[in-house]
């Protein structure tokens, strides 16, 4: 198995607030990595680092983090990050600019000014998000003007145009209904051919339906990290078990 | 059946002048809703005294006010035009000039700063803001007229003086030094508001700029073109307090009502006008061809006032949809 | 994909050298919007100590031609004028803005609250012109009445927004306590909604007559002005911006140096105004 991100030894910090301890992860590639736990526990924070957007925030981290066997907290963060997308909680389209234009921003952000270029890209985008069908025909339509799924499908079709390599995903369903949600989901499952996802969610289920492997982290720690179907199954960890079964969280 | 009628009539009533079960509520709201309707008769009432004030210079001059021009107060004439000329190329400068500035300012507060420098300094650009307005035209007047004499005239005409702007005699006082000291008041108004607005901006979208690998600048822009209504509100609300400024203008303009493309030359506007002839004005029709001027001032500031402030507000709906 | 070892290209250093450059000016230009204000206290201060003694506060201006005086009645009047907008400015303020947030969400509460911050961006030379043809025209003369109105409908707007900002700050859980023991609405809002909000509504009244106390336009023809000293509020009243307004523009040297000294002392009393706030805030955090 090919290991995409090596996190070794990470603490991360708000302040002096330290809200990750000693975390030790080997993500493996083309895979969904979901990590699950009760809310605070630093899931977040986690995938935060991984693109060092928890720097963004004011977050300090300690440890090394390498992608592809590079240390990332030593490149340049917009380097990185076009390496390792990133899709939120809350859809946070561009609402001053088109469908169209929301796809592309990412590639105008990164130097592409052909719109002979950027066309195909969008397009393809769209379609890997399955919204192309959706929106094909109102593309000069503000980001903001379309359903709380559609939006979302649209953040990850804007992740996709820059072609990342890594996607993280904060919790991408949690704030839409549930027909939305098995899109998504659907889109993850087709998604992961392509590319290494980490998935951050709060529902069990989910992680249970798309993610080969699971990590449950309590309190800044990483209780337990394996195959999904184990971590569902046969918790070889007291608290995961608990937290599983829906005893605590 | 009637009987049960009359009793729900006399009910309604009640209700009507006894709204709430409580009389102390009432006259509670009432009352306050008293002073509300105060504060818009005040607005009317504003309107209306300006317009019997200046009954008799709209009745003579009409249309002409503001195209005439020609303020002679000798001949009785009365014509704006150069008056309302001085007021919006002065304001109008002073925004161009001012308006990168404040973007620059805002930019550095909202997206920028360290929270540690960014408390301080935005109370030095509100502590700009509060300077009272003649205490500008004192520093005008004996700092900035000078060295605008002295250094910026004389190197302009060497430098530009091919061009019809920078030509004439350097006096010091004149539409340049209006321009400078509107520029330095309006900076903070236009800052702080753009510095509100760009905040408004949800941090969700800097971060999705930033997670498609966007520099800092970058994410700046598509915060800015979010703001873009905002800003352009906050502009407006800068204009309205340049045409409206009066001590400072009217202590370093020079006061004369003349159209010039020169910069160095004196110019006047509404509200310096009104400052500087409202006490002399000894015949009816030159106080009020005054309050015409006021209430034309009056106009544009509510009508300017109105649509920054509707362009304000909007930024603050924005969000909720996305 | 080419799996591109995070290998920068030209592109990537054109956009991190204009960031970098972008957000140096954004430094430079918060730099640059400090210098005026540094040079105005600079001057203010080094110009306006020479005259600065005690005689200022307590003497009259002396004649032309003589030199030394002060400005007590100018002191005393701006005191007076700011007294009779507060008490204009301060209860309609207060009200309007009790109303706009208790009652105001209808069309009549939207209508007033825009026309607040309308008639906040009215020049203050057009409320002098109102005053005048209100007050002055029908008094016959010039009177520290008239004046002092014009500082009220300009306080208007500033403490009719700070009191109802304040007053929404204010948990609704505690309003509801308040009902739900039975107090009728409007004891509620008066003893315990008013009572909570009073600092915040404090420091916008403070913020107010700052701000009046600054004002100098609506002033010039409606208290006018006065060499000797008055307290009577039906005649015209000195006040410290019309001194400095006068003093500078005259040729005398001995009163432009006034000018400086008087506007030292009004941005003394204006700051005076703002460390109360300061105060009032800070404690505010506090008991929070």
């Amino acid at each position: 198995m090919e290991i995409k991100i090596s996190v070794k030894n990470l603490d991360a910090f708000y302040g002096k607030n330290k809200v990750l301890h000693n975390i030790s992860i080997d993500i493996p590639k083309n895979k969904v990595l979901a990590i699950i736990g009760p809310s605070g526990c630093g899931k977040s924070t986690f995938i935060r680092c991984l693109n060092r957007m928890h720097e963004v925030v004011g977050g300090t981290i300690k440890g090394e983090i390498l992608l592809d066997g590079e240390d990332l907290t030593k490149t340049d963060p917009v380097l990185l990050r076009k390496r390792v997308g990133m899709v939120f909680q809350k859809p946070n389209p561009f609402p001053s600019m088109s469908i169209f234009d929301n796809v592309a921003t990412g590639l105008r952000l990164n130097g592409v000014r052909n719109k002979k270029q950027i066309t195909p890209i969008v397009e393809k985008c769209l379609k890997q998000s399955a919204l192309w069908d959706e929106v094909k025909d109102q593309l000069n339509k503000s980001g903001a003007n379309i359903s709380g799924g559609q939006q979302q499908r649209l953040c990850i079709a804007r992740t996709l145009a820059v072609d990342p390599e890594v996607i993280l995903m904060d919790e991408p369903a949690s704030a839409l209904d549930p027909i939305s949600t098995t899109k998504i989901e659907d889109l993850i499952f087709q998604l992961k051919k392509d590319y290494t996802i980490v998935i951050v969610t709060h529902n069990m289920q989910q992680a249970a339906r798309v993610s080969d492997y699971t990590a449950f982290f309590y309190m800044g720690k990483l209780i337990e990290l394996d195959e999904t179907n184990k971590i569902f199954t046969s918790p070889s960890n007291k608290q995961t078990e608990d937290y599983v079964r829906g005893r605590f969280g | 059946m009637s009987q049960s009628v009359s009793k729900k009539e006399k009910n309604n009533f009640l209700k009507r002048f006894f709204p709430s079960n409580n009389f102390g509520d009432f006259i509670f709201e009432r009352l306050t809703w008293l002073f509300a309707l105060s504060v818009f008769l005040l607005v009317i009432l504003m309107g209306y005294e300006m317009y019997e004030g200046s009954k008799i210079s709209i009745q003579k001059f009409g249309l002409d006010f503001l195209v005439n021009s020609e303020w002679d107060p000798v001949q009785e004439i009365y014509g704006a035009l150069p008056i309302i000329y001085g007021t919006i190329v002065s304001s109008l400068l002073a925004l161009i000039i001012a308006l990168p500035f404040s973007i620059g300012v805002a930019v550095y507060l909202a997206e920028v700063a360290p929270p540690w420098l960014e408390k301080p300094l935005s109370f030095l650009v509100e502590l700009l803001a509060g300077i009272p307005s003649v205490i500008y035209g004192l520093w005008g007047i004996f700092v900035l007229v000078p060295w605008i004499r002295t250094d910026v005239e004389p190197y302009l005409s060497d430098k530009l003086g091919f061009l019809p702007f920078f030509r004439g005699a350097p006096y010091g006082f004149g539409l340049l030094a209006a321009v400078l000291i509107l520029t330095i008041m309006v900076l903070p108004i236009i800052t702080s508001i753009t510095r509100d607005v760009l905040k408004s901006v949800p941090r969700s979208q800097r971060e999705a700029a930033l997670a498609l690998g966007a520099t800092k600048w970058q994410s700046t822009i598509i915060v800015l073109k979010d703001a873009k209504s905002g800003i352009l509100g906050a502009t407006m609300l800068g204009f309205g307090r340049a045409i409206g400024e009066t001590m400072a203008v009217t202590m370093v303009i020079g006061n004369r009502a003349l159209i010039s493309p020169s910069l160095f030359d004196p110019s006047y506007t509404m509200a310096s006008v009104i400052a500087n002839e409202f006490t002399e004005a000894t015949s009816e029709m030159y106080l009020s061809a005054l309050i015409q001027l006021a209430l034309v001032l009056f106009v544009i500031t509510i009508f300017v006032n109105a649509l920054a402030r509707l362009l304000v507000w909007s930024m603050d709906r924005k969000w909720k949809t996305v | 994909m080419e799996n591109g070892m995070m290998k920068p290209d030209f592109f990537f250093y054109r956009k991190k050298i204009t960031s970098f450059i972008m957000m140096s000016l954004t430094f430079i230009a918060a730099l640059a919007a400090i210098i005026p204000l540094v040079l105005i206290f600079y001057y203010t201060i080094s110009k306006g100590i020479t005259y600065l003694n005690l005689d200022f506060f307590v003497a009259m201006p002396k004649p032309v031609g003589e030199s030394g005086g002060g400005m007590a009645n100018a002191i005393v009047g701006t005191l007076i004028l700011i007294g009779i907008g507060g008490a204009i400015g301060i209860p309609v303020g207060i009200m309007t803005g009790t109303y706009l947030s208790e009652f105001g969400k209808n069309k009549f509460g939207y209508v007033v609250r825009f026309l607040t911050d309308v008639l906040s961006g009215i020049p203050s030379i057009v409320v002098g012109v109102v005053a005048y043809t209100m007050i002055v025209v029908p008094m016959k003369h010039f009177s520290a009445l008239a004046g002092g109105i014009a500082l009220g409908i300009l306080m208007i707007p500033t403490i009719t927004r700070t009191t109802e900002e304040m007053i929404k700050l204010v948990p609704q859980t505690l309003r509801e306590a308040g009902l739900a023991l039975g107090i009728p609405k409007w004891k509620t809002t008066l003893s315990i909604v008013l009572k909570s909000a009073w600092k915040g509504i404090a420091t916008g009244v403070l913020l107010g007559l700052s701000r009046a106390a600054g004002e100098t336009a609506p002033l010039l023809f409606t208290a006018l002005g006065n060499r000797f000293w008055s307290t009577s509020i039906g005649q015209p009243i000195a006040s410290l911006t019309v001194y400095i307004y006068d003093y500078a523009k005259s040729p005398f040297e001995d009163w432009n140096q006034q000018a400086w000294t008087a506007a030292l002392v009004l941005i003394l009393l204006i700051s005076l105004l703002s460390l109360l706030f300061r105060v009032i805030t800070r404690s505010k955090y506090k008991t929070n």
